[in-house]
């Protein structure tokens, strides 16, 4: 079962139905974001449906883009002997 | 029956018949002993043990209140887990290095005062650096020592705040701290802060923890940083400063993980990101975020321990440790992956996993708490934690492009070890109210609310979406990061270049000087000294000497052997005697 379950995430001839079924999922959370019972409020951005996955995918695209200029063009990046 | 048994000291003292034992004797015993520490802690009751005079000063060896328990009861089953995780192991010593490091832990986690608690943060330290050594490797020796040296600097600092903590309260009884933040209390900070890996004090342990073998990082993973945790929630619940340190923490480490090509380093960064959240809520002090710090602890031990024991299974079978080197695993190792992504999905934070339950409880805190700025920073951390753990992680390492490796799954031991964390990590996150019932304070508090799930589910999968959008500018890196270890790496070795250039040149000139000017003189005068030796001191004593022979000669004349002689002469003396006597009286 594992193994069966596994190989859906890995192996090529079930890329098609993989990605369908991801984007399944992603418009399923936004909808029943939209249908949940929010029954207080504290900040403005919770009272947004949708709010959240724009979060998500924003947070995403800054932490991989910040990381990788830090990493490049500030020289945290370095080659593996650096120290040796 | 004792009301009290010390698990600390079981595994320390039950250390010390391993080396002696072989075979499935041994694998018996060192599982006896962890099965013994849970069982000790689940039937210690509260109260404080082991009270006596030491210098002058009341120390408790063990306080027991249900902080403490509660810590004790991960430690010892996470004992067990990575006991079986390092059941197959052939010598005794890693054995005997990882139960001294877990009593130690244990140990600092029921001192009722801070001389009991320093001398077992120093067991830590040093137990857990033979972890380190036991690799053998030149790279790991190095990062042995570095982690030996920061660790003691920062014991010294802790000792130092220790003692003058303790003259200026008279009390060396561990506590909260409630007189602000002094210079005593600054010193103790420091010391839990850097064994916390609180940024810029984090370098030591993302630069050991993935050079220790296999087994003792998972070891290394769960007890230094929470020991830390435990004893900063001990000692400074609702200190402001470590909301902010916290925050911080948390986006550090995710960071870094973006950046990062060793497997087990990039999950060292996210024990720092982790830990964020865990001193986020100490630092707000409300009950509700000490339930939350403290009980995040306890699901990230057992999730992060899973997370270590997949890549270190991962590295045992493949010898491999770079994502660049490593892919197309999923075929062969298909039990290990889904086990690896229990522990993922734990981390971040999906619903009916351990994260869940209590990551949250530190948010909705800081949120009841009026601190927005915390909440979207932390909110962004957990994007981050799926981003690299639940995503890049196993997608470069058993997906990606594969490598062609011969692997298998690892050893049984193994896999039992990881499926007993993985099934925790989902009881915790399905049956939450079993852990809330051990948390220090009451819980009012439900994880499982409509709207909490779905701006869960919304956060972690359109961070899936970025991350299928943007794979290939994720794609790793053949490099290494500068972390704050680069001050005292490079700092040792600008030291190295003082001595060895510019402090051995002047060293050199100087004792040129002394060749070419100061030799020569000393030289000449000692040929003087020795010329006046001879010449005037041994010819006065010798004539001196002779003189004395020539005065022996002459008395030897006078000794005629003739006793009238002797008689005269001594009638003689005795007038003498009386006529200078006469004189003297009148």
């Amino acid at each position: 079962m594992i193994k069966r379950v596994v190989d859906f995430f890995g192996d090529e001839r079930h890329a098609k139905k993989r990605r369908r079924l991801f984007y399944l999922v992603l418009v399923l959370i936004v909808i029943a974001d939209f249908l949940v019972f929010r029954e207080h409020a504290e900040y403005l951005w919770e009272r947004l449906p949708g709010w959240s996955a724009l979060y998500g995918f924003g947070s995403c695209v800054l932490l991989i883009f910040v990381s990788k200029f830090l990493g490049h063009q500030c020289g945290l990046m370095r080659r593996e002997d650096y120290y040796d | 029956m004792t009301d009290f048994v010390h698990p600390g000291l079981l595994f320390i003292l039950g250390a010390l018949p391993i080396p002696i034992l072989k075979g499935s004797v041994r694998k018996a015993y060192v599982l006896l002993i962890p099965a013994l520490a849970i069982l000790a802690v689940l039937t210690m009751h509260p109260g404080g043990y082991g009270a006596a005079q030491f210098i002058g000063q009341q120390i408790m060896i063990a306080k027991v209140d249900k902080l403490s328990v509660l810590f004790a009861t991960v430690f010892s089953i996470m004992a067990l887990i990575g006991t079986v995780y390092a059941l197959h192991l052939t010598h005794a010593a890693q054995h005997v290095a990882a139960f001294v490091y877990v009593g130690s832990a244990l140990g600092v986690v029921f001192a009722g005062d801070y001389l009991t608690l320093f001398l077992f943060w120093e067991g830590m330290t040093f137990a857990s650096a033979y972890l380190v050594f036991a690799q053998r490797s030149e790279q790991a020796l190095r990062a042995g020592f570095r982690y030996l040296m920061v660790h003691i600097t920062g014991s010294v600092a802790l000792l130092g705040g220790i003692i003058l903590h303790g003259f200026a309260t008279g009390s060396v009884l561990f506590g909260p701290i409630e007189d602000g933040l002094g210079f005593a209390t600054c010193l103790i900070l420091a010391g839990f802060l850097l064994n916390a890996a609180v940024p810029p004090l984090n370098a030591w342990l993302t630069d050991a923890y993935p050079e220790a073998t296999v087994t003792g990082a998972v070891f290394m993973s769960a007890f230094t940083t929470k020991t830390a945790v435990y004893v900063l929630a001990r000692a400074f619940p609702g200190t402001d400063l470590l909301v902010w340190l916290g925050t911080v923490m948390a986006l550090y480490g995710v960071v870094y993980a973006v950046l990062e090509n060793d497997c087990r380093r990039l999950l060292a960064y996210h024990i720092v990101s982790q830990v964020g959240y865990m001193v986020v809520g100490i630092g707000i002090g409300t009950e509700m975020a000490v339930n939350g710090a403290v009980s995040h602890a306890f699901a990230h031990i057992l999730y992060k321990a899973l997370l270590f024991m997949g890549a270190g299974a991962v590295i045992h079978v493949t010898g491999r440790r770079k994502l660049t080197e490593l892919g197309g695993l999923y075929k062969t190792m298909p039990v290990t992956l889904a086990l690896y992504m229990v522990g993922a999905l734990a981390i971040s934070a999906f619903p009916f996993f351990s994260g869940f339950v209590t990551k949250s409880m530190v948010v909705a805190a800081a949120g009841q708490d009026h601190r927005a700025l915390v909440v979207l920073a932390l909110t962004m951390a957990s994007s981050g934690t799926f981003l690299h753990t639940g995503l890049k992680l196993p997608y470069y390492m058993f997906f990606g492009t594969d490598q062609g490796l011969q692997a298998r799954e690892p050893p049984r031991n193994m896999l039992v070890a990881m499926g007993m964390a993985a099934v925790l990590c989902i009881a915790i996150g399905v049956f939450p109210q079993t852990l809330y019932a051990l948390l220090p304070h009451p819980v009012d508090f439900d994880p499982y609310t409509g709207v909490h799930i779905t701006e869960s589910l919304g956060v972690l999968m359109f961070t899936a979406l970025g991350f299928v959008i943007f794979l290939r500018a994720l794609d790793p890196e053949n490099t290494i990061s500068i972390d704050t270890d680069w001050f005292y790496r490079m700092g040792a070795r600008r030291f190295m270049w003082l001595a060895e250039k510019p402090l051995a040149r002047y060293e050199k000139a100087v004792s040129d000087v002394s060749e070419t000017a100061a030799l020569p003189f000393l030289h000449g005068m000692a040929r003087a000294g020795l010329r006046i030796d001879l010449r005037g001191v041994d010819a006065f004593v010798n004539a001196v000497a002779r003189a004395i022979l020539r005065g022996g000669g002459a008395l030897r004349r006078l000794q005629s052997g003739v006793v009238t002689h002797y008689a005269l002469a001594m009638i003689a003396g005795v007038i003498a005697a009386i006529a200078v006597f006469a004189v003297a009286w009148r």
